[in-house]
């Protein structure tokens, strides 16, 4: 924190901050310069955003090999049903059942089902809600804004740490004797309110479910803090109009969870009186074993109905982090100004208010009146207008544009290009009439894995690449971040695409082993070929984690405060930005976050006032 | 430790902190516009056992709506100086709060006794959930209140904007979830005539 009182103005936007800066008085409180941390505060119990954020990654990035690790086994099972697994004995223990005649050992069919929702669970919400929209929305709100943290640094801290909780019960619950919860991450009853419903419904289900909620109040107080931080803390000149639109969209993303994660904890509520106090919310006559149970009158699809009111904004939460990411990736790396800022924020905001009314679109199968699906049918048809804007502006953003082909913008234009793969098949999808062929099949697994998976992890992978000079000081190395780009990208479509063809002919999906079945008999190499592109594309993620732990420590140091030329805010302040951010006064906002190759300049930072006679117009 | 305590927000129409609360009352609002929601969906499938509302649920009502007068004046006893004003009816208020969640309770136990108990159909345990959820957010309130009470008993008096803001939150905090009350017996009176 040295740096902070020492530093000599150096540069140009130096000098700009200190002669037009705000001055907030910051430095002159006992929390400011004289801000004392020790190993407790800076590294475990931080409440600076930069080290939150960091935390929110590091740890998303360790859900994400075990989430994925998850996948490969339940894929080894698909794949290869014949061979034996004897050799995963010794991690997965009782998991795998050895035939005492042949020596074959197989994946238990219970196990089976509880990676799948273990894998569903911890990718949608532990990697790409908390590791992306986490990490991304800490570290960048505050710096991009011209802010010195967080409206509640406090909050904030308890968000990671109600998230850290989370994993930690969910962690355990891979251990327990009968297993985590089994019963897909939609935790539909019956088996999810019926604890002797199956072996994972017991205390995996308990387990799964406290850990769950501990995940909502850390979404809550994350999502507060954003929204006032984004309302109330941007500096002066930096009115809603200039801002970047990645806040645009961690701002919209935060809305969204902030009304949508409530509803979940009802549902949640309900589930747990149905599985502990005897209620019939979700449970209707069932008997088990012959026997009647109590529960009279619940019905499962009001269950549905409410878990698919936080679902479908879920899935926007997860991709609209990454859509801001990549708008501003590719616009800092085609030396152009993000093309239609304004389509683009209003789409930002179409998206968010359109996923709140398209719900039942999960549920078109599940007895809902036909009548009703047609509603529904249409507004998300509706969404393709707003989706097809961004995806136009995008691309003319690029077009023309002096692309600089760095690992970040790579991945920007991957995700476009998976967006645009996943959303046309969600056209398909998201007709009630095609959906009655398509629903549980491949199909809706490549569509999903395609649009919300691989297209978030590459917005977090621009962001990762992007951002990760201001994170650390230091520069990712470029080789094994292209090696990783086209890894992930030929990887991910050989693994997804098949996935079309199989689902179209009817495979089902949530199958434990299809050898049983001849009609699917023709597919047996298409899931081999699908089995081995994943555990491929898994061995190319891992280039990731190498490159990014070895450049905390080793990768080429920044030496300039901007390296990349970019217009925002978080490259006005110190390579490493001590706590509150800027040395000296706060940065005062003069012009919108895209003004690159304008009047014959790369580049023009948003704190450069405009010349006389210029217009900000844009 | 908090960066944000000491920055000027004189830019600022509201402080961040009670735009949080605020914020943070949407989401509550969406815990029970769901339940609310759900309660309906539940009620046109049938089976669906009526039953009359003890009258005990009126009284906590005005309760809990004397609750916030008494904070107000309290808040306004706060503000003139008048301490004793001040001290007492905030006092008065965390009173008023247990005698709800007491009545409330009451309110519980006659609808045992009527033989609507927590399972007996989805009727009854929407409403032991409504309520339940409610009366915690009422001691979450009652906390806050409590807190304010050590503030003004403790510390020595000052109309500073530090003891200000804090008071105005703690009176934001109660007069919502009077309010969601008033909401959620007004649902379920109206839902019960239809």
């Amino acid at each position: 924190m040295a740096n902070v009182l020492t530093a000599a103005p150096h540069s140009e936007e130096d000098v700009l901050i200190e002669q037009m800066g705000y001055d907030d008085h910051f430095h002159e409180h006992h929390d400011g310069d004289k801000f004392q941390s020790n190993f407790i505060t800076t590294y475990i119990f931080s409440q600076d955003h930069k080290m939150i954020a960091k935390q929110f990654l590091i740890t998303g990035m360790f859900w994400g090999v075990i989430g994925g690790l998850m996948s490969l086994v339940f894929r080894l099972q698909l794949g290869f049903p014949e061979e034996s697994m004897a050799w995963l004995k010794p991690v997965l223990g009782k998991w795998i059942e050895i035939n005492a005649e042949t020596g074959m050992g197989a994946l238990s069919p219970d196990f089976y089902y509880a990676l799948v929702t273990m894998h569903g669970t911890i990718l949608v919400f532990f990697v790409l809600t908390a590791g992306l929209s986490g990490t991304f929305s800490n570290l960048l709100i505050p710096l991009q804004l011209g802010a010195r943290d967080m409206a509640s640094p406090l909050l904030n801290m308890m968000s990671y740490w109600f998230f850290f909780l989370a994993g930690l019960i969910m962690f355990i619950s891979l251990f327990l004797n009968t297993g985590p919860f089994s019963g897909g991450w939609t935790a539909y009853p019956p088996l999810s309110a019926l604890p002797q419903a199956s072996t994972g419904s017991g205390a995996g289900m308990t387990l799964w479910l406290i850990s769950l909620v501990f995940f909502v109040v850390s979404v809550l107080l994350g999502g507060i803090n954003y929204i006032t931080t984004v309302l109330n803390l941007r500096t002066k000149g930096m009115n809603m109009w200039r801002m970047p639109l990645t806040i645009w969209a961690f701002f919209v993303t935060a809305i969204l969870g902030l009304l949508s994660f409530p509803v979940l904890a009802s549902a949640f509520f309900l589930v747990m009186c149905d599985r502990g106090l005897g209620t019939s919310f979700f449970l209707n006559e069932i008997f088990i074993g012959g026997q009647a149970l109590d529960h009279v009158g619940g019905s499962p699809v009001l269950y549905q109905h409410l878990f698919w009111f936080l679902g479908h904004p879920e899935v926007y939460i997860i991709i609209l982090p990454a859509m801001g990411i990549v708008s501003e990736v590719l616009a800092v790396h085609s030396r152009k100004p993000v093309f239609g800022y304004k389509a683009m924020v209003f789409s930002i905001l179409a998206i968010g208010f359109l996923s709140f009314i398209v719900w039942a679109h999960h549920m078109f199968m599940s007895g809902v009146n036909p009548f009703i699906s047609n509603f529904f049918v249409v507004f998300t048809l509706i969404i393709a207008v707003p989706s097809a804007v961004k995806v136009f502006n995008w691309i003319a953003t690029l077009f023309g544009g002096n692309i600089r082909f760095t690992a970040a913008s790579l991945f920007g234009i991957g995700f476009v290009s998976m967006f645009i793969s996943g959303g046309l098949t969600g056209i398909f999808l998201g007709n009630s009439a095609i959906d009655i062929q398509m629903h549980d099949t491949y199909f809706v697994v490549a569509h999903f894995h395609i649009v919300m998976g691989v297209a978030a992890f590459f917005g977090m992978f621009a962001g990762v690449y992007h951002w990760f000079p201001k994170m650390y000081g230091r520069f990712m190395n470029e080789t094994l971040g292209k090696l990783h780009f086209w890894g992930t990208m030929v990887g991910a479509y050989l693994i997804f695409w098949p996935m079309h063809y199989i689902g179209m002919a009817g495979v089902p999906r949530r199958y434990y082993r299809f050898d049983t079945f001849q009609s699917f008999s023709q597919f047996d190499d298409m899931n081999k070929f699908i089995t081995i592109a994943a555990i491929i594309t898994f061995g190319f993620q891992m280039i990731l984690i190498i490159n990014f732990f070895y450049s905390i420590w080793y990768g080429k140091k920044v030496t300039e405060k901007n390296p990349w030329g970019a217009t925002t805010l978080e490259w006005t302040t110190e390579v490493d930005p001590g706590h509150g951010n800027w040395a000296g006064k706060l940065p005062v906002v003069h012009r919108w976050a895209y003004d690159y190759a304008k009047d014959g300049q790369e580049f023009i930072s948003q704190i450069t006032p405009l010349k006389e006679g210029e217009s900000e117009t844009h | 430790m908090s960066t944000l305590e000491n920055t000027v927000y004189s830019r600022n129409k509201i402080h961040p902190q009670k735009f949080a609360l605020l914020v943070s009352c949407a989401s509550v609002v969406m815990l029970f516009a769901a339940l609310t929601s759900a309660y309906v969906v539940r009620q046109a499938a049938g089976n669906w056992l009526e039953f009359p509302m003890p009258v005990l649920f009126l009284y906590s009502t005005l309760t809990l709506i004397a609750s916030s007068f008494t904070l107000h004046f309290s808040y306004k006893g706060f503000l003139a100086g008048n301490v004793k004003l001040y001290k007492y009816l905030l006092l008065l208020t965390f009173v008023l709060g247990i005698l709800f969640i007491y009545l409330q309770y009451k309110g519980w136990m006659a609808l045992v006794a009527l033989g609507v108990e927590l399972g007996t159909n989805p009727s009854g345990s929407f409403l032991y959930v409504l309520s339940g959820l409610h009366a915690a957010h009422i001691l979450g309130g009652l906390a806050a209140v409590f807190v304010a009470i050590l503030h003004a008993f403790i510390l020595p008096f000052e109309v500073s904007a530090k003891r200000k803001l804090r008071f105005e939150m703690t009176q934001i905090y109660w007069h919502f979830v009077d309010v969601l009350w008033i909401y959620l017996i007004v649902f379920l009176w109206l839902q019960q005539q239809s």
